[in-house]
């Protein structure tokens, strides 16, 4: 592709912000000279800023934190593009910076054509303003002029399905139909380049289609798209090019799979740490040479359960369970003598799964009660499980890979029967 | 159309940006002045209610009880009203503004668009609210029989210069109290004094000649003095030195304010 299909160009981008914390030597001696002194000096601190025209940070030292560092990449026209990445990735930080809200503290970002950025649905909504008034106010914010707001406003309200409550302030709609409204506005934006945060964690699932619908429809039209979610089914089926930012800097860029595999291999949710007072300590999910195993680990479980059941159901990367196991079922752990503190630790041997990104959600319980579930809690990318170059990929076959015994039958019997059939007609 | 981000960087189409984004302000403004007539019983009464109880105890307190003079042989209560309106809507536009940042931190943190919309845009309010008190001025005027000259049809230029000086500290104001709290309430307190310091209840011509020039520091002064010779027509005379002296001082809030604006705009969103 020429250099002129670039739209959006960054260059070695980064963010500082300017942290405040607290001194850890507070608890240590904490006297009233002490605590005077460093009152003092925060004071003199803030008066120092206040004059210098800086910003006032509470706390006794004050430190640079990036939230981005030394990103570069390129955008072509008409790529969608996800940004993955967990949270406090800097993720959102990019993203405020490319729709303009901040600055970046060093580097250059160049974009060609008009920008709308949705961080968030429904900005600016107001809850005295009927949903009418409201379409224009949040369309105007978002960036559309009144002309394209009333000639698209009759489809707007159609995709939102409020005909009715059209003159009704919008503080009387329930939260789903505030959600539908504001989506609905966004979703008619048509600038050339659109920024969309993660605003699909909310709604229904069914508006959540729809809405995903409608973006590949934007996709379709040639217009450029960038893109964060935690919902890897929508990344998958929306993005042709994928960004991995992690603590501030750029990990990966590339296509979907090279991507998102690099973000849940290395990624710390497939082992999750709970707080240290929790009845489960930590959670984890990895590919052995010939299993999966799954652990968790557990503390003071006497009394709380009569047998503790560890379950589990893994779901493929569009969020549909695929397979899942609770021993409960079989009476298996019954007689098992297990420890009041220790790690269960379940190995799935089949059947195998297929290549891709896996969630697993865990279970802790008896036939009694559950007393711990976390769902969607660990990410697993599995690759080589099945090793053989002649098996078809999920799409065409689906993710698992039974174990399956085959046998022959001789023909002679089946031509018996053949005879019988044609002896009868 | 090519934008390039990069830091400190000046835009040098920045008020070709403000004017793309104009439709931007008409809806704001509009939504400001539809929820404050939303939800409330007499709505446009409200308006009508503060200029004229206002008048009224300032009519009762200097003219009656400090004998104060009135501009030639104009009714007290039509020169109290006169400088009522410019007064009310300088201080409530200024008050509306100094907050109008921190109220839409939300807009600022999620969608970019020229940040000086949001505080101009508030002063429309005021401004809708002035010309419900020019209809009571009208009433006033049936019911004093009293006859304006061609002089009121200087009066725009008189509102605007009104609308400049709210402006200027405003943008001040609000730019600091993103990042200083401490600024919201200096503008209440700075309005209270500044009722009785400026010339609202009383005539500009009970201060003594030598005061006079720098009485007129005050911006508001000029405003006040410029509505009361438009609307009492021959009754009241102009200072004209002094307006003069309102105007440059009305200049030079509104280029600290922009100038304080601009440079803390680019933060908005990483402080409010």
């Amino acid at each position: 592709m020429s250099n002129g299909d670039v739209v959006v160009r960054v260059e070695n981008v980064g963010k500082r912000y300017l942290v405040g914390h607290v001194s850890t030597s507070r608890d240590s001696h904490d006297t009233l000279r002490d605590a005077v002194v460093r009152h003092a000096k925060n004071f003199g601190r803030k008066a120092l800023d206040v004059a210098r025209g800086r910003q006032i940070i509470e706390g006794d030292a004050v430190d640079d934190f990036w939230a981005l560092k030394d990103v570069s990449f390129e955008v072509k026209r008409g790529e969608v593009i996800g940004i993955v990445g967990s949270n406090g990735a800097g993720k959102s930080t990019l993203l405020k910076i490319l729709s303009r809200i901040t600055e970046p503290t060093i580097g250059r970002i160049t974009i060609d054509g008009r920008v709308a950025s949705l961080l968030e649905v429904g900005t600016g909504f107001h809850p005295e303003l009927s949903g009418r008034e409201n379409i224009f106010l949040n369309g105007a914010i978002l960036g559309m002029t009144r002309a394209e707001i009333r000639a698209q406003f009759d489809e707007i309200v159609a995709f939102a399905g409020i005909e009715r409550f059209l003159d009704t302030p919008v503080k009387r709609y329930s939260s789903g139909m505030q959600v539908r409204l504001a989506f609905a506005v966004a979703a008619h934006l048509k600038p050339e380049i659109l920024v969309v945060d993660e605003v699909l964690a909310v709604g229904d699932g069914e508006f959540q289609k729809k809405c995903l619908g409608k973006m590949g429809a934007v996709e379709r039209s040639g217009r450029t798209v960038l893109f964060v979610s935690h919902n890897l089914s929508a990344l998958r089926s929306l993005c042709s090019q994928r960004i991995l930012v992690r603590e501030g800097q750029l990990i990966t860029a590339g296509n979907i799979s090279s991507v998102l595999t690099a973000y849940s291999t290395k990624n710390e949710l497939s082992n999750r740490v709970y707080p240290a007072d929790s009845l489960v300590r930590r959670v984890a999910v990895y590919q052995d040479t010939d299993k999966i195993v799954l652990e968790l680990e557990y503390s003071e479980l006497r009394g709380k359960l009569t047998i503790p059941g560890f379950s589990f159901v893994i779901h493929d990367a569009d969020g549909r369970p695929i397979l899942g196991h609770n021993p409960m079922l079989e009476h298996r752990n019954l007689d098992t003598p297990w420890p009041n503190e220790g790690i269960v630790r379940a190995s799935v041997t089949s059947p195998k799964l297929l290549d891709g990104v896996y969630t697993v959600s865990v279970f802790l319980g008896d036939p009694y009660s559950t007393v711990f579930r976390d769902l969607n809690c660990l990410t697993i990318s599995i690759s080589g499980f099945v090793n053989s170059i002649y098996q078809l990929p999920p799409e065409q076959v689906g993710s698992v890979y039974p174990e399956c015994r085959y046998e022959f039958i001789p023909l002679e019997a089946k031509d018996d029967v053949v005879d019988i059939a044609i002896s009868e007609s | 159309m090519q934008i390039i981000l990069e830091p400190g960087r000046v835009e040098e189409n920045y008020w070709r940006d403000l004017w793309h984004y104009r439709e931007l302000f008409q809806v704001l403004a509009w939504r400001d002045v539809a929820v404050r007539y939303k939800q409330t019983i007499i709505g446009v009464v409200w308006a009508l209610l503060r200029p004229v109880l206002t008048m009224m105890i300032f009519t009762v307190i200097f003219a009656r009880l400090a004998k104060l003079p009135s501009e030639g042989s104009a009714p007290y209560a039509l020169m109290v009203l006169a400088g009522m309106l410019p007064w009310t809507f300088f201080s409530s536009a200024l008050s509306d503004a100094s907050i109008s940042l921190i109220g839409s931190a939300s807009l600022i943190g999620k969608v970019y668009f020229p940040r000086l919309i949001i505080p101009t845009a508030t002063i429309v309010v005021a401004f809708v609210d002035l010309m419900v008190g020019f209809g009571v001025l009208c009433v006033m005027m049936i019911w004093y029989q009293f006859l304006p000259s061609w002089k009121i049809l200087l009066l725009p230029p008189f509102v605007l210069l009104a609308f400049l000086a709210s402006l200027g500290p405003g943008l001040w104001i609000t730019a600091l109290n993103v990042k200083y709290r401490d600024f919201r309430y200096v503008i209440p307190f700075a309005l209270q004094l500044g009722l009785f310091i400026s010339p609202v209840g009383f005539s500009s011509s009970v201060v003594p000649g030598k005061w006079r020039l720098f009485y007129s520091l005050n911006p508001i002064v000029g405003v006040i003095d410029g509505f009361r010779w438009c609307i009492l027509d021959g009754e009241s005379h102009i200072y004209w030195t002094g307006l003069g002296v309102g105007v440059v001082v009305i200049a030079f809030f509104l280029w600290l304010g922009i100038r304080q604006f601009r440079k803390m705009e680019k933060t908005f969103a990483d402080l409010i």
